[in-house]
């Protein structure tokens, strides 16, 4: 079996899990998805019980609109289930409009050798965008590039900011 | 006991013979041989009228010491400073411990010009070990000083001395106008650093050429990445290769011709191909889901050893340059082994090992497979040897803040090299200049 393939089954199974969780429950925090580092918080997000007003389906989309960043794991370019109805707003977004354009932008952290990061960062781009094809982008619309660890947002050498570049940036082109 | 070399001499400043670099590279020697060989190496003679151009006699003292195979004597301990082998009486210089006393002259010749004249004596045996002479320019002579470490590095050690070589490397500044990425190189002393380019975008992977007179190098450009060969004596770049996707990694092959370099092109997986530089034909070398990445040559041109997480995480392989067959697995210690850079005399790998929280250089030997870590950071990278082999260049952070930094490859001599410019990054050493 082709890597691509394993990849694609592996995502829709990981989109199906999600899509039965969280349909019904709309996640109220207007912040961005909080990177992680351990198994014990991933997939939370979304599943906090809202405590306000329900959002309306349009703020709903709005607010995950405008999160454009997805963050990962150390060496990995999974793609948490925290970041599901976020990248599934913008797929909606791209088949909806078909002439806008989204330029995936993979980082790493600072960690290891900067070539490897590249690669890394390359592969991260690459996962969000199948799923961003998966749901309904066209191929066109989407273009990736790898800055490794070359950009990062945070320039501390901590957990904590590691954490924060390692990320794909979603960036729109008007 | 921390040794500072900067060896601007104030002649030199006065006579505004280089430009003054913005950020030069100041080298410190952090960790010293265990014991140096003792070497007097007296001021040079002079007979000019003015100012006497260059102190040459600390060029090389600087030089030999950074190598910590020697431990200079210092001047105020001398008690006669010929400047010829006839006049040395060898007894002064037993009696200081030395065990060879370098002696040398500069003589004007014209205008702009000189001659330089040195001999280095065996004190024991009262005996020259080797001497030249040596014309020269003006601009040539911090060159002409580096050439005379070489030549007694080379007959005391029995290998070819590398002070003559320059190093690539990147620097990177938040100023107020912006990111600032430049591509330097600097003399192996530090000095006489000079811009080779200069972008907003990031610029990573300097790689010189087998002859020194090319770099081929990654730039981003409207965020896209590009590799560019750049001629250094005219400044002329052609790109490369701008493929969609990953464009990284370049290497030069032995024969100059040809760059083996990282893409992403044919399904956004990052492959190791070779491209032909003068027709831009293009040769597949890895085929694999994994990423493969970070080549590097072996000198018969025949294989290419690389980074590849074929097996989970990354470890280091080595493949047929032709493509074909499959890679041999080279690392099994630990799960993080990286960026190979071959030993001039090809039997160790340099490379990033990852243990735990820490990434330091490691020396892998070809032969027993046994791999030494030799650094001591937190977060070491981007090895490269020296040509003759004896000393390995990396970056390094030091309190928090990019530096580079050398140490002998079996760890007993360790240097920092760091500049004013900002964070600097990606050493890569120089090959050998042309024989003079």
């Amino acid at each position: 079996m082709s890597y691509a393939k394993v990849i694609t089954i592996a995502v829709l199974i990981v989109l199906l899990a999600a899509c039965g969780r969280n349909a019904a429950k709309p996640d109220e925090s207007a912040t961005e998805a909080v990177p992680t580092d351990t198994d014990s918080t991933r997939g939370a997000a979304g599943t906090s019980s809202p405590s306000g007003t329900a959002l309306t389906e349009e703020e709903r989309a709005r607010q995950l609109l405008a999160q454009l960043t997805i963050y990962f794991d150390y060496d990995s370019s999974e793609i948490r289930s925290d970041f599901n109805d976020m990248l599934r707003a913008h797929a909606r977004q791209l088949a909806q409009n078909p002439n806008m354009r989204v330029r995936l932008e993979g980082h790493a952290d600072e960690r290891g050798s900067r070539e490897y990061n590249i690669a890394l960062g390359e592969r991260r781009a690459q996962a969000v965008r199948q799923v961003l094809q998966l749901q309904g982008a066209s191929s066109t619309q989407l273009s990736t590039v790898s800055y490794g660890e070359e950009r990062p947002v945070e320039l501390g050498h901590d957990d904590t900011s590691w954490a924060k570049n390692r990320r794909v940036e979603l960036v729109y082109a008007n | 006991m921390l040794h500072r070399i900067t060896a601007v001499s104030l002649s030199l400043i006065a006579f505004a013979i280089t430009p003054i670099a913005p950020a030069e590279l100041v080298v410190t020697i952090t960790k010293g041989g265990q014991r140096g060989q003792p070497i007097a190496i007296v001021p040079f003679g002079w007979s000019g009228a003015e100012a006497v151009p260059l102190d040459v006699a600390q060029v090389v003292e600087a030089d030999l010491q950074r190598s910590g195979k020697f431990e200079p004597v210092g001047r105020d301990a001398m008690v006669s400073r010929p400047t010829r082998g006839s006049q040395v009486d060898y007894n002064d210089w037993r009696m200081l411990g030395a065990e060879v006393v370098v002696v040398g002259e500069i003589a004007p010749r014209g205008p702009g010009t000189y001659e330089l004249r040195f001999e280095a004596l065996d004190v024991f045996g009262a005996r020259q070990i080797v001497g030249q002479v040596i014309p020269s320019t003006t601009a040539q002579l911090r060159a002409a000083a580096h050439h005379i470490s070489d030549l007694i590095y080379e007959a005391i050690t029995g290998v070819r001395g590398a002070f003559s070589t320059q190093i690539a490397y990147v620097s990177f500044e938040r100023l107020d106008s912006g990111e600032r990425y430049r591509l330097w190189i600097a003399d192996a002393d530090g000095e006489n650093a000079q811009i080779i380019t200069e972008a907003k975008e990031p610029i990573l992977s300097p790689a010189w050429s087998p002859e020194g007179h090319r770099l081929a190098y990654a730039s981003y450009e409207n965020h896209q990445a590009v590799l560019y060969v750049q001629e250094l004596a005219t400044g002329a770049r052609q790109s490369v290769s701008t493929r969609s996707g990953v464009n990284s990694a370049p290497a030069w092959a032995p024969d100059g011709q040809k760059l083996a370099v990282a893409l992403s092109e044919a399904d956004g997986n990052v492959e190791i191909y070779v491209i032909n530089v003068g027709t831009r034909e293009l040769k597949r070398v890895t085929n694999n889901p994994a990423i493969d990445t970070e080549p590097a040559w072996s000198r018969d041109g025949r294989s290419i050893y690389f980074t590849s997480d074929r097996s989970g995480g990354p470890q280091i392989y080595v493949a047929d340059a032709y493509g074909g067959g499959t890679p041999q697995r080279l690392t099994f210690e630990g799960s993080y082994n990286a960026r190979p850079r071959l030993s001039p005399d090809e039997r160790q790998l340099a490379l990033v090992h990852g243990e735990g929280a820490t990434y330091r250089i490691g020396v892998l030997d070809l032969k027993s497979r046994s791999l030494q870590i030799v650094t001591n950071g937190r977060l070491d990278e981007s090895p490269s040897f020296a040509p003759n082999g004896s000393m390995i260049i990396y970056a390094t952070l030091d309190h928090g803040n990019g530096v580079l930094a050398a140490v002998a490859v079996d760890g007993s001599v360790q240097q920092r090299l760091t500049s004013s410019g900002g964070a600097v990054r990606e050493p890569a050493w120089s090959p050998f200049p042309p024989q003079r």
